[in-house]
């Protein structure tokens, strides 16, 4: 393909290639990125803070990534900073639960976690997109080890209770077929002239080569069973050696059946920006992220502090708590200014002194409700009887999905997997059974996709309903359009001497970069604030 | 993301005029949400939708210093309005349900709250009185 932009113009690869070639790869980054590609989530680097006046205080409410982070930088650039944590640990939402932990939910339900040892489950996030630059950032900076976490798995299962007898097809299998009839439909179109009107005949060849080599058809344009397509959706019998050693090419699905499965949606699923590769996850449990703020922090926290209060005037913050430490003893704290990362369905109850607009901000996003299984079993049976490697198998079920670990591999013993995972109806439906009914659930569900193994070889499993969580009463935040418009910038503006973080103060809602983010945002607003006061 | 999902499953177009009752979340793997229980009574709108949050026995619950309502001795349920108005536009941390129950739902869960968990109260509603509340709620594209 001709490399020339039009009238002589360089293109923007020839134009890269060239700083590439003169300047080495640094310079290409810096200028790709200003060209706008290679670029992540709005991170260009930690916020630069000097200045600030010897003694100021500031009163950080929440222990999570934004707390942690906003109490982080803000002692860098010289605050005296305290920090208030209603739970008995720090990291909020980043969480991990091992064998031995226990989960106590809204309505009195307890389960113990009875996990071998070394395992464990994400009941909140558990992937980080690679261009999540700011949360990746801090765990450089902050040596948190991260590994590949595997998204799309291409031996995984797609399983639609109304398509294909209700029986699950391999990702690979059904990719290949709907891209294949895809291919060649559009090939036989233009190969008919039905495209005419819309496609130019300098075009035709082009689409034509692509469609085939992207389809994996014939010379005669036709997707049909043979080596070709088996190269790309497996073999019915897999090369081997020795005289038997003939691979024996697959049957293909039915096109009306792929096309009427729906199972492409799995298939743009991983497409998006957030899902792509290459995802991460911390080495040892997502907490170890959590963990690694808290070594930052530790000795600005206070643990078990539940805030019931927040009043502002010219002067100052203040915060009524209950210290639970000693028996739930109402004290105040005092400071020149506040960050308040409490989750929004539990500050919207709270008495807080802030401007109508941002009180009315707090009241307008509610928080979606999700359900996370972790289930236990005593043998990685994905891996050793189906070859199955980390990803995710979808079903049309409440469940959702079934995610295998993506660490571990082709170890034995016990492994846990991600048993189901929900938001919407299903997770209300999930929310409000007992944990029992919710296990009972999983595992009817999942062995469809897994019939002969997985009552076999189940061992133990929990689950983590957020909207039963005491700490955050729900999972995260949900905006609509129209609270987006009339509230964002009220939300996340500092008013007087109160600013708010989280990942509902961000357009990165649900992820942890919406925490970073917003936490950065905050304590860059809180820093002019206070050194223009 | 969760409106084309469950659109094109087909499992609940017909029956529900707005499906998207969830914002597109950043991290769902979910907009998918499966078939969902038929939900064709009050009761059954109740144990699969609200009894994750208000408790099978309707009493709500305390977290970290903020609650779930509880809905026996509520005097917030005197008038049906209220009540469906909540459950249209969602209220603090509770999400709007406008998107996933039809008219119809919210009726029959309304008054099924209001003659359970204590409460007596006889002025039963329609669908038709549920209508006239309805608001636009967009969920944001991802």
């Amino acid at each position: 393909m001709p490399d020339t932009g039009r009238r002589g113009l360089p293109t923007r690869r020839q134009l890269l290639t060239r700083i590439g070639a003169l300047a080495g790869s640094a310079a290409l980054y810096q200028a790709m990125t200003s060209l706008g590609h290679a670029q992540g989530t709005d991170f260009s680097g930690p916020p630069v803070l000097t200045g600030a006046r010897r003694g100021t205080r500031v009163l950080v409410l929440g222990a999570g990534l934004a707390g942690m982070l906003a109490a982080h930088e803000l002692r860098k650039a010289g605050y005296q900073v305290q920090v208030l944590e209603f739970q008995g640990r720090s990291g909020g939402r980043n969480i991990s639960l091992r064998g031995g932990d226990t989960i106590t939910e809204l309505g009195g339900a307890t389960q113990k976690v009875g996990f071998a040892p070394g395992n464990y489950i994400n009941p909140g996030p558990w992937r980080i997109p690679y261009h999540h630059q700011g949360l990746l950032h801090y765990c450089r900076e902050f040596g948190i080890e991260l590994e590949p976490f595997v998204e799309l798995n291409h031996n995984s299962w797609l399983h639609s209770s109304s398509a294909f007898n209700g029986s699950p097809v391999r990702y690979r299998e059904f990719s290949a077929d709907f891209h294949g009839f895809t291919a060649e439909l559009l090939a036989k179109a233009i190969d008919q002239h039905r495209l005419d009107d819309v496609v130019g005949a300098d075009e035709h060849e082009y689409l034509r080569a692509a469609m085939r080599e992207w389809g994996n058809l014939d010379a005669s344009m036709a997707y049909r069973k043979g080596r070709l397509t088996s190269e790309t959706r497996g073999y019915e019998k897999a090369a081997g050696a020795g005289p038997d050693g003939a691979p024996v090419p697959s049957g293909l699905l039915a096109r009306k059946d792929v096309m009427r499965s729906g199972l492409w949606t799995w298939m743009a699923f991983h497409e998006h920006l957030d899902m792509q590769t290459t995802m991460f996850q911390p080495v040892g449990g997502m907490d170890m992220i959590g963990r690694g703020f808290t070594r930052q922090v530790h000795d600005l926290i206070t643990l078990n502090c539940r805030v019931s209060a927040i009043h502002q005037n010219d002067r100052g913050v203040s915060v009524t708590y209950g210290d639970m430490n000693h028996g739930g003893v109402v004290r105040e704290a005092q400071a020149d200014y506040c960050v308040c990362t409490i989750p929004l369905p539990v500050l919207s109850q709270l008495d807080v002194q802030v401007s109508p607009a941002m009180q009315a901000a707090i009241m307008a996003v509610p928080y979606a409700s999700s359900v996370k299984m972790g289930l236990e079993f005593r043998r990685r049976f994905w891996e050793e009887d189906e070859q199955i490697y980390g990803g995710i198998s979808f079903t049309d079920q409440p469940i959702s999905q079934i995610s295998y670990p993506s660490h571990g591999y082709l170890s034995r013993g016990p492994a846990v997997l991600l048993g189901g995972y929900m938001f919407g109806p299903a997770a209300y439906d999930f929310a409000g059974m007992t944990p029992a009914q919710r296990l009972e659930a999983a595992l009817t569900q999942g062995e469809v996709l897994h019939p002969r193994q997985y009552r076999k070889e189940f061992s133990n499993g929990i689950s983590f309903a957020w909207s039963r969580t005491p700490w955050t009463m729900g999972c995260c935040s949900m905006w609509s359009e129209q609270a987006r418009k009339t509230h964002y910038k009220a939300l996340c503006t500092m008013d007087n001497r109160v600013v708010l973080a989280g990942e509902h103060a961000s357009y990165v809602g649900c992820w942890q970069e919406g925490a970073i983010l917003s936490a950065l945002s905050a304590v860059t607003q809180l820093h002019q604030r206070a050194q223009g006061a | 993301m969760m409106m084309r999902r469950t659109v094109f499953a087909g499992v609940m177009a017909a029956m529900l005029p707005l499906v998207a009752g969830v914002a597109a979340h950043a991290d769902t793997a979910s907009g998918f949400s499966g078939p969902v229980q038929p939900l064709n009574s009050g009761e059954a709108v109740y144990q699969h939708v609200c009894q994750g949050c208000h408790m099978p026995d309707g009493r709500g619950a305390m977290g970290a210093g903020a609650r779930f309502p509880a809905f026996a001795d509520n005097p917030k349920l005197q008038s049906s309005a209220y009540p469906v108005y909540v459950v249209l536009n969602g209220y603090g941390g509770m999400p709007w349900l406008g998107g996933i129950l039809n008219d119809q739902q919210i009726a029959e869960v309304v008054n099924y709250i209001r003659t359970h968990f204590g409460n007596h109260y006889t002025d039963a509603i329609t669908a038709r009185d549920v209508a006239t509340q309805r608001p636009p709620h967009t969920p944001e594209e991802e």
